[in-house]
């Protein structure tokens, strides 16, 4: 049986993971490749590297850290910040990324997620959405964009780009249909309001996604207990849980959720 | 027998990253060469033939250089050869993905998933071995392996199929026969448990 990964997010800046991450042992915990090993060791299904800078001078740094990773690390690996071309993408999964993830690239390119997964595959196409809840109504007409994926009267998340920062005027869940519909692999998705909560996975939202399409959904935002993690897969029907904070604290460690996960008879690859 | 470190060929034909299986190679000792000319490959004490994407483009690439040709050889000529993922669906005679014609070593075709179920088939799966091939020592039964294809082999002939997963049906995830050992999953994103594959085929290459 296909087993609920779990993935921890690591944000790299100037080739350094940054953010928050406190543990005790490591000798260099802004070591990318240190940590790698460290996640992989402590039980990771996989990793998800995001390049906060993002600057075109950085994709050269953020190279070498992809370089240095797949070099050492036996696990699949996803990447993501900044990406914009079929160039860039070229070169991350050269250099020897798994996956590259697209996020604010695809609202002034739309046809990027179908080039790309025609010229490397879906598999390693991997489309990151951030999504808020609709409290008014926003004036973004979005560009480029198709009405049918605008937002009308039936939304009830909107797509947000820039890191969270920019309203698209796009309604989430038919972008996250559409992009898979042009060919991403997997939908690494992002709920804004449960973000840094640790409150727990937006469940309405995770369930609305992952009714409408067919490719794997990666839930992200709001990890805080280990519960937390369960819902995501049994009510939000998540075929991945992203966490960042929790891990990186060492609130609780990745093979404490999985012990707790497969107690709950949820299915996971065993590395406890 | 070989005394030195083997010299192990990757073909190379523009079917995803290589960077990962030649450091997994050179892990355990084997000196690796990634390369698209035929000699090269021919020259390889055994062939590692990975590969991820679409079915038609690389088998055209293959063709382009002839190495469709070179492939079937070293086969026929028992060298040891490690397919991983499209290189094993590749090994069969059709795929329901494309057009083209693939290899033909395996009788049987490559197919898709049955509609409904998630493609990718993407993540960490359970192999439970059917054959006790010297490659898969001391890797216990029904272990996760990276999985991520939306396509399976189907050889016809089910004394070849080392193991198998299940996912809304069961599926032939390796094959092993003659000197060929080939997994529809990727051993150099299994942790340390794909890791020991690598060993394993090294192990298998210098004859212990």
């Amino acid at each position: 049986m296909l087993t609920k990964r779990i993935i921890p997010c690591l944000d790299v800046d100037q080739g350094r993971v940054v953010k928050g991450v406190s543990f005790v042992n490591l000798r260099d915990a802004g070591d990318p490749v240190e940590m790698a090993r460290f996640y992989d060791l402590e039980g990771a299904d996989e990793l998800v590297f995001l390049d906060i800078t993002a600057s075109s001078d950085n994709r050269n740094i953020m190279k070498h850290v992809v370089k240095s990773v797949s070099e050492q690390v036996f696990i699949p690996f996803t990447v993501g910040g900044g990406i914009r071309k079929i160039q860039d993408i070229r070169e991350m999964l050269e250099s020897g990324a798994d996956k590259v993830s697209l996020n604010s690239a695809v609202f002034s390119n739309p046809d990027i997620i179908y080039e790309s997964s025609q010229f490397f595959g879906s598999q390693c196409i991997v489309s990151a959405i951030d999504a808020k809840k609709i409290t008014r109504y926003s004036n973004v007409v979005p560009q480029n964009i198709s009405k049918e994926y605008v937002i009308d009267s039936s939304t009830e998340w909107e797509v947000f780009s820039h890191g969270g920062r920019t309203p698209t005027g796009i309604d989430a869940v038919k972008w996250a249909k559409f992009m898979a519909e042009m060919g991403a692999g997997e939908i690494l998705l992002t709920s804004m309001d449960k973000d840094g909560q640790e409150s727990g996975y937006d469940i309405q939202l995770l369930r609305s996604v992952t009714n409408e399409i067919s490719v794997p959904v990666i839930a992200s935002g709001g990890a805080g207990s280990m519960e937390h993690f369960k819902k995501a897969v049994e009510l939000g029907q998540a075929d991945a849980v992203l966490a960042a904070s929790t891990f990186h604290f060492g609130t609780f460690s990745i093979n404490q959720v999985k012990k707790y996960l497969h107690d709950s008879d949820v299915p996971i690859r065993k590395t406890f | 027998m070989i005394k030195e470190k083997p010299l192990i060929g990757i073909v190379d034909y523009q079917a995803g990253n290589l960077r990962s299986v030649q450091k997994a190679l050179e892990k355990f000792g084997a000196r690796v060469l990634i390369s698209s000319e035929k000699q090269d490959l021919l020259n390889s004490d055994a062939i590692v033939f990975p590969g991820q994407g679409a079915c038609d483009s690389s088998m055209q690439n293959l063709k382009k250089k002839s190495l469709d040709e070179v492939l079937i050889r070293l086969i026929k000529d028992q060298v040891p050869f490690l397919g991983i993922c499209l290189g094993l669906q590749l090994l069969l005679e059709n795929s329901e993905e494309g057009i083209e014609d693939c290899l033909g070593v395996i009788h049987g075709n490559v197919k898709k998933f049955t509609p409904g179920l998630k493609v990718p088939h993407m993540g960490w799966n359970q192999v439970e071995w059917r054959i006790d091939h010297p490659v898969f020592k001391n890797i216990p039964t029904n272990q996760n392996f990276y999985f991520v294809h939306s396509y399976y082999a189907d050889p016809v002939d089910n004394s070849i199929v080392a193991g198998v997963t299940q996912y809304g049906q069961e599926f032939c995830s390796a094959v092993t026969f003659d000197n060929v050992i080939a997994t529809q999953f990727h051993p150099e994103k299994s942790g340390s448990l794909g890791l020991q594959i690598y060993d394993n085929f090294i192990q298998f290459v210098m004859g212990d």
